[in-house]
């Protein structure tokens, strides 16, 4: 009844599996030529200060990067699918908010670290439930959440703060795990591999670079878009609760301006690490890579004593320069063949 | 448009990518102003108002076109065949000022010319009307033809009452009885057609191209555009055809050229030559333009649709498709057929109907629910809806078969290869790789892998929405050499087909569908042309 696929083949001839070899494709990539810009920064950096190379000092650097790159993970696979979220910061604050108001009723660390995860979930399932369920545009959407979200925050806290919380809560964002290797780095590499493996080896992934690349022919081929940009935005509120634990134990404290501007902060280390802004593709390694340079980058300038607003300077014209580069190199070359 | 296989001919790399090639166009219709001289040619002048001599182009890998010369005559049409990459595109991209030839010249009226870019193309009255014209949905008729050169008035700004008005006569010169304040959005395929169409003459061109003009239109606004081409070759222009199909070559064109991979392997007047013959210089080999002789061994019914309605696009449709069998959908474009086979994939919801599959209620509620059931759907816009652009060949195949070449939600890159290979080689596919990019292929060889992407769910039913459109015959040959296996081995076929010798050639059974309902049903031999044009049109009366 059922057609199978004949053993012998008499027409037809054979297409090879691959034109390039991986590793051809390697040398090629995106991610090598970051890899390339991270190595020089970070040879610069080590002439720049004599304090850059010193362990601690790198260790403490990473904080720099941790917590923004753990929402940039699942903020990538958002972009991937062709959708985004700009309300990442917001949820922070809004979580931290949560969990300093449990503090001041008595909570411990477990309820805490719950009410975290669950604010992050919830607005996710807030943002995602707008997007897919409405059919309204995410980047309006989580505009408009963006302020939600902090306003929130600034109505319960006005110019006060939250203080107070227990001092194991305080491993997340400054404890260490082994010698300089902190715990928020560990979470960090942990989730690396958990979302690098999520995008590259499983038929979610898969699902996502299909979604991203023909929304029309991804749902004319089975696949449950809606569902799969749900879980994303799902995903993402919760691993903005993740960095909203990390970041309120490493301050102690809570702020409503905590964490402002970090969503374009997060975008940009998503689109730095060569996730295309329009959808479809993009990998983890790349935003791995891309959150060690603008770490690393921060960091040199900060030894240096450079003021923050010459840091996100040269952070915008990292962004354009890396972006316009291979897109200035095609053109060349295309014009040397005319 | 078809896409050259060769790496080079597709637009570079995965960031921002915007195809070039429509911009272009309209920055070229934009701004060619009218350089031409408006006299009619003398009637018996052999001199070509165009000519291409030893041209040649070449992208990385492939050689597109390869000495290839072209004479166009004016009030003449010359009908431009060649199987999908045989370089019909690159040759239009050539002569619009989209690509620039390696070697060769293009001369207009005599004199030498060179088009560095598309809007010298326009200026020197070259226009083309292409298979995917881009137009703006959501400005008006009159605004599309005149955008980028819209009447001014002396303020500088546009003169709305003039653009209006020459809309119209434009609109009117053509036959075309569409408002030019409409919303373009509002209009048919046909109908935007037609405004594409004006848009070209907006620009009073000597050289006009079209590509396919009459691919998604149905048999009387066929004929429409037939009668606009007559028009146009009175006015003198020199006409540029490029058609798939032969019919229409011998009715409208005056003289063929035919180009085979990159090379022009014949040319001259219609008059002259037989269908036989044009076939054989297109593929190099004789086809035989007969369907696959076929003799059905139906099975079991597999398949019953009842009383399956939807609030605007079909009303009660109702029959029953046996294993082995090829049950053809005929009908005007508009009659309702793609959409209530989408209805039937899970794509829409009918509001009332039911399925029965082996005489079991199925519920279909999405496209994969219905691909649980054994309904698989090839559909007929394969760009948007069939192929994955972007991704590889080989993840295309695999992917509405990914729960069983995966292991645990966790991917089986060996696995998806070999099922790609299998399926692949199986439909004569042509490419360099399993893992280059689909939208480098040409539209037959996509087609072929959105086959073989739903073949390799092992379906019970598999739906073919206009499968052979747009595709060189060779390929559509092998579709239908495939199609006749398939039921063979005891798949039930429905094909959605506007092409009468195909759904003829094909079907045990064909159902004809008018404005949402099922018309007729013909089967044997009832099974006429007139019969089917009748009951599509709603001819009920038999004249004799």
């Amino acid at each position: 009844m059922s057609v199978t696929a004949p053993d012998t083949v008499t027409t037809g001839r054979q297409i090879p599996d691959r034109l390039k070899s991986p590793l051809q494709r390697f040398l090629a990539s995106w991610e090598l030529l970051l890899l390339g810009v991270a190595i020089a920064v970070f040879v610069i950096n080590s002439f720049a200060s004599p304090y850059f190379l010193d362990p601690w000092n790198l260790s403490d650097a990473t904080f720099n990067f941790t917590e923004k790159a753990m929402i940039a993970f699942a903020m990538a696979l958002l972009i991937i699918s062709g959708e985004i979220d700009l309300s990442v910061a917001s949820i922070i604050a809004l979580a931290s908010t949560a969990m300093g108001f449990a503090v001041q009723l008595g909570a411990d660390t477990p309820v805490l670290v719950l009410i975290g995860l669950a604010v992050g979930l919830a607005c996710g399932m807030f943002n995602g439930a707008l997007v897919t369920g409405l059919g309204l545009p995410s980047i309006v959407v989580t505009i408009g959440t963006m302020s939600l979200f902090r306003g929130i925050s600034y109505i319960v806290l006005g110019d006060k703060a939250y203080t107070g919380y227990p001092s194991e809560f305080a491993f997340f964002g400054q404890g260490y795990v082994w010698w300089v290797i902190s715990f928020e780095f560990l979470l960090f590499a942990l989730l690396a591999v958990v979302f690098a493996v999520l995008l590259h080896k499983t038929n979610f992934g898969r699902a996502v670079y299909v979604v991203g690349n023909n929304p029309v022919g991804a749902l004319f081929s089975g696949i449950r878009v809606t569902r799969v940009k749900f879980a994303l935005f799902l995903l993402t509120g919760l691993m903005s609760g993740v960095a909203a634990i990390c970041l309120t134990s490493r301050l102690g404290a809570t702020r409503p301006s905590i964490a402002f501007g970090w969503e374009l902060e997060v975008v940009t280390m998503v689109v730095l690490g060569g996730v295309s802004i329009l959808g479809g593709s993009g990998s983890i390694p790349g935003v791995v890579v891309a959150a060690f340079v603008m770490g690393m980058v921060t960091f040199g300038f900060g030894l240096l004593n450079v003021p923050g607003i010459v840091m996100s300077i040269f952070i915008g014209l990292l962004l354009i320069g890396v972006i316009a580069l291979p897109r200035i190199a095609r053109q060349l070359l295309a014009k040397r063949k005319v | 448009m078809e896409n050259n296989a060769g790496p080079g001919a597709s637009t570079p790399g995965p960031h921002l990518n915007t195809p070039n090639t429509g911009l272009q166009n309209m920055v070229m219709l934009a701004n060619a102003q009218d350089s031409a001289d408006k006299h009619p040619q003398s009637g018996d002048a052999v001199s070509p108002a165009l000519s291409l001599t030893g041209i040649s182009k070449s992208f990385p890998g492939v050689k597109a076109l390869s000495d290839v010369s072209l004479e166009l005559y004016p009030g003449e049409v010359t009908a431009l065949v060649g199987e999908n990459g045989a370089g019909k595109s690159t040759i239009v991209k050539v002569l619009t000022g989209i690509y620039q030839p390696d070697e060769g010249e293009i001369s207009i009226g005599g004199t030498q010319v060179t088009f560095p870019t598309a809007q010298d193309a326009g200026r020197a009255g070259v226009t083309a009307i292409h298979q995917e014209t881009v137009l703006f949905d959501d400005l008006s008729v009159a605004e599309n033809i005149f955008i980028g050169h819209a009447p001014k008035t002396k303020f500088g700004l546009i003169d709305r009452r003039a653009m209006i008005d020459r809309a119209q006569a434009l609109l009117d010169r053509i036959g075309a009885r569409i408002d030019p304040t409409v919303t373009l959005k509002d209009l048919g395929i046909a109908n935007k057609h037609l405004v594409a169409i004006a848009r070209a003459l907006s620009i009073d061109a000597r050289i006009v191209i079209m590509d396919e003009p009459t691919a998604s239109l149905s048999h009387k606004e066929i004929e429409e555009t037939y009668e606009l081409v007559e028009r146009l070759k009175a006015e003198g222009k020199a006409i540029l055809f490029i058609s798939h199909k032969f019919d229409e070559i011998f009715r409208i064109a005056d003289r063929y050229t035919v180009f085979r991979d990159g090379q022009m392997v014949g040319a001259g007047k219609i008059a002259d030559v037989s269908k036989q013959e044009l076939v054989k210089l297109m593929v190099g080999r004789s086809v035989d333009q007969v369907f696959p002789k076929r003799s059905p061994q139906l099975g079991n019914e597999v398949l019953k649709v009842v009383g399956y309605s939807h609030p605007t696009e079909f009303e009660d449709i109702g029959f029953s498709l046996r294993a082995g069998e090829i049950l053809g959908f005929y009908g005007l474009v508009g009659a309702g057929r793609s959409e209530f086979m989408q209805a039937l994939f899970g794509v829409t919801r009918p509001s009332k109907g039911a399925v029965r599959i082996d005489d079991q209620i199925a519920v279909i509620r999405d496209p994969n629910e219905a691909i649980g059931h054994g309904i698989v759907y090839v559909p007929e816009d394969r760009g948007k809806q069939g192929a994955i652009k972007g991704l590889p060949i080989f993840q295309n195949v695999s992917l509405p078969s990914l729960k069983e070449t995966s292991h645990k939600g966790f991917l089986r890159l060996a696995k998806e290869f070999k099922l790609a290979r299998d399926y692949t080689q199986r439909l004569d596919l042509r490419a360099a790789a399993l893992d280059q990019d689909i939208g480098e292929l040409s539209g037959g060889n996509q087609q072929k892998v959105v086959i073989a992407k739903w073949l390799a769910t092992k379906p019970r039913v598999i739906i073919l929405d206009e499968p052979t459109k747009g595709i060189d015959i060779g390929s559509k040959a092998a579709v239908h050499e495939f199609m006749a296996e398939l039921a063979a081995e005891g798949l039930a076929v429905i094909m959605v087909s506007s092409e009468i010798p195909e759904i003829l050639g094909m079907s045990d059974r064909v159902i004809v569908m008018r404005e949402g309902r099922i018309a007729a049903e013909y089967e044997g031999d009832d099974l006429s042309p007139e019969h089917l044009v009748r009951a599509a049109a709603g001819i009920t009366e038999v004249r004799s």
